[in-house]
């Protein structure tokens, strides 16, 4: 790492306590990524530019790792000093934190498969409604919704490329410097994560700045951030360093002029995000239903076998349930949605899809010893009634059996339908995007954390509280005697 | 057609307890047979066993053409059934179903007649049983004597050639068991072949043609009821009819 006593900084220099650097590993290539060859070691060309400033300022920068999407967050709350991630210095950014002068100029670069024919740029794409992936809270996704382009958000910078080869979605629209390590064959460039059969749509375009966010009223650690990549431009250093991981352009001689980004975008209004939250609600509300569906079906079926089936499926049947309601559901959907599809090569399940299997499969496993409780609490004496009339068994179960259980199955059936509704939260993990995702997304570009989180979570209210009615109304009105 | 019972030396164990010992009756079709005994004699068990309800180890019963063996759960096993209906001590009617929707129930779904006539059918049954003011009325808002009186309409509603009765007046009170008892006097009078285990002893000289006494998985009389009940030939015999008579 070199010197760390920034002999030109005596400024700097009074404090050794290092800098604490956030930034996302999983952001990847080639900002801040684990060595492929030693993960230990996280290298990246921001790696070499901390470096380098670390240098300068005359004050260690230590890495931590975060979420790529909390690091403004984080930032406020203090547990970094910095953040530098490929953050783009945005209007809306400003107005949470400080940036300092730009280290790179980057542009978007939109990204095809190679056989693409039917469009050249994104207004081509939004015509034929094509969907685009991208990096959720970032400027391209920004620029995807003004535009009002079908898009897709990813949580990590890998996601949207494979999507594309496997055609899940159409085109990739991201920071150039992502977008030449994915889809640029260059044998030079040495952590090049090429993805086959991809090609470069178009020039690249609308210009950002990527800068080193700290807090506002860290004043002067801003200015000596400031001087560093001054005398870094002056030196040539952050040139070399750039062209070291090929990201040099000749755009970035414009790194040398001073640029000013002003804070500003309005504040996200209750008219703006409340249809958004809707539509969330709407996807949480449907989600629900669907999987409880399934869970109902698969629940009834289980049930049935584990009681009435030969030995093997009785066996099969017991042992669904205990595996499916031992295992967390936060593993199974993620199993679902990033084993699966790695395990057999082609199976990738949409992620509402795999959503509705991992909360049925889960779900149906409760489901089944509700049933099975419900139905033997049916006297056999009922069995027995209704075989001396000639009733054969399955219609028995069907029209005298079923019908009373449900009295008993019904109460402790829709506590579960509440505690699966509230679940639905935890698919934000496979990029579905529900109410929980959807306010996640809305307070990381714009903030508005208490009056989003309020509307939210009275959205959520106004649909939990019901059904949590209608179950306590069941339960005294069918819940102690069958 | 007749339907007489042939039961020929059936065996049934429970694990190890010998519960009938190669119990052997013949019933004709229209006979009124009483069947009396100790408690864990046996009744319920050899009554289950014409219907089906229970299998049995060794042995036949033949009832009319069909035949049923151990092992051989007949494949006609829901015809054999719907032969004699059955009639049990704690009603077992269908809770979430009406009085009416009780009776009809099996023959549409099991004889998949009409709705129409199925109700057709069931009115008159329900008035003779005295039940005809509670078509929509539902089990649990019923008396013990009613509900019996439906369970009664319910198996008759299937037309069968008789019934088979396991204790249907215990659970009552004697007033609401009067009223059950008279139901079936009157059926008896219709023809209908009757299998009653019941401790009515009063009910069973006076309505019964026959008395089958079933104690420790054997038969221990079969009569007219003067004889069994007045004359009886054995010590255990004595011993049982001053216990139950007090
Ligand atoms: N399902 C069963 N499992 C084990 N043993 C049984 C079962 N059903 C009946 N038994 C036993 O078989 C014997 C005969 O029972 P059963 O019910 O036929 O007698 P019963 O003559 O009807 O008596 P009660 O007058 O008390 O009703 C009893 O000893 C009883 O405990
Ligand atoms: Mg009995």
């Amino acid at each position: 790492m070199g010197t760390l006593l920034g002999a030109a900084l005596p400024v700097g220099a009074q404090s050794k306590e290092p800098l604490i650097w956030g930034g996302d590993t999983d952001g990847g290539f080639p900002y801040v990524f684990a060595n492929p060859a030693n993960p230990e070691e996280v290298i990246g060309f921001e790696m070499d530019l901390a470096r380098a400033l670390a240098d300068e300022i005359g004050r260690p920068i230590e890495f931590k790792q975060r979420t790529y999407e909390s690091l403004l967050a984080d930032l406020e709350r203090g547990d970094i000093d910095i953040a530098m991630n490929g953050l783009e210095i945005t209007p809306k950014r400003l107005k949470r934190v400080a940036f300092t002068r730009p280290y790179y100029i980057y542009q978007l670069q939109l990204v095809a498969r190679a056989d693409e024919t039917r469009f050249q740029n994104l207004d081509e794409a939004k015509a034929k409604g094509l969907v685009i992936g991208t990096l959720g809270a970032t400027a391209a996704a920004e620029l995807l919704e003004v535009q009002n382009v079908p898009f897709k958000t990813y949580d990590d910078q890998q996601g949207p490329y494979d999507d594309l080869v496997q055609r899940a979605i159409d085109g990739v629209l991201m920071d150039l410097p992502i977008a030449i390590y994915y889809a640029a064959p260059d044998p030079r460039l040495k952590y090049s994560q090429l993805k086959p059969g991809l090609k470069f749509l178009g020039p690249s375009f609308a210009d950002g700045y990527y800068g080193i966010a700290v807090r506002p009223n860290d004043t002067k650690l801003l200015a000596d951030l400031n001087g560093g990549i001054d005398r870094l431009l002056d030196s040539g250093k952050l040139e070399e360093i750039l062209h070291k991981w090929k990201l040099w352009t000749p755009d970035q001689y414009r790194l040398y002029k001073t640029v000013e980004i002003v804070a500003g975008g309005q504040e996200m209004r209750f008219g703006d995000y409340l249809p958004l939250l809707l539509k969330g609600a709407g996807v949480t509300v449907l989600l629900t239903l669907v999987s409880f569906a399934l869970a109902v079906i698969l629940g009834l079926v289980v049930a049935v076998a584990r009681m009435y089936g030969p030995a093997p499926v009785r066996w099969l049947a017991v042992g669904y349930v205990e595996f499916f309601r031992g295992i967390p559901v936060l593993l199974l959907l993620y199993f679902i949605y990033y084993g699966i599809p790695a395990i057999i090569p082609g199976l990738k399940l949409d992620p509402f899809l795999a959503a509705v299997l991992g909360f049925g499969l889960n779900y149906g496993a409760y489901e089944a010893e509700i049933y099975r409780a419900g139905i033997s609490s049916i006297p056999r004496g009922q069995w027995e009634a209704a075989a001396s009339l000639g009733m054969p068994a399955a219609l028995t179960f069907r029209r005298i059996i079923l019908p009373q259980a449900i009295r008993v199955i019904l109460p402790p059936m829709t506590s579960d339908l509440v505690a699966l509704f509230k679940d639905t939260s935890v698919v934000s993990i496979i990029a579905v995007v529900e109410l929980s995702k959807q306010y996640q997304i809305l307070t990381k570009s714009g903030g508005g954390y208490l009056q989003i989180g309020l509307t939210t979570a009275a959205l959520y209210l106004i649909m939990s509280v019901p059904l949590g009615y209608l179950s306590r109304y069941l339960e005294q009105r069918w819940g102690h005697k069958g | 057609m007749t339907w007489n019972i042939d039961i020929a030396n059936v065996t049934k164990r429970f694990g190890p307890r010998l519960v009938l010992n190669e119990v052997s009756v013949s019933i004709q079709s229209g006979e009124t047979v009483a069947l009396l005994g100790p408690s864990g004699g046996g009744k319920s068990t050899l009554l289950r066993c014409l219907n089906g309800l229970n299998t049995f180890d060794a042995g036949e019963i033949r009832i009319g053409e069909h035949v049923l063996q151990p092992g051989n759960h007949a494949a006609d096993l829901q015809a054999v059934r719907r032969v004699f209906g059955m009639v049990f001590q704690d009603f077992q009617l269908f809770p979430h179903l009406s009085v009416l929707d009780n009776v009809i129930e099996a023959p549409i779904q099991v004889l998949g007649w009409p709705r129409a006539k199925a109700v057709e059918r069931a009115e008159p049954l329900l008035k003779r049983v005295g039940m005809a003011g509670h078509l929509h009325a539902y089990p649990g808002q019923l008396s013990g004597g009613q509900k019996q009186r439906v369970a009664i309409a319910r198996a008759l509603a299937m037309e069968p050639r008789g019934l088979l009765c396991d204790e249907i007046t215990s659970a009552l009170d004697p007033e609401l068991k009067h009223e059950v008892l008279e139901v079936l006097e009157d059926l008896k009078r219709d023809g209908l072949t009757l299998i009653l285990v019941t401790h009515e002893m009063g009910f069973a000289r006076k309505a019964a043609d026959r008395v089958v006494v079933l104690c420790d998985g054997k038969i221990l009389e079969d009569g007219p009821p003067a004889q069994v009940l007045e004359q009886p030939r054995t010590e255990r015999m004595k011993m049982f009819l001053q216990r139950v008579l007090g």
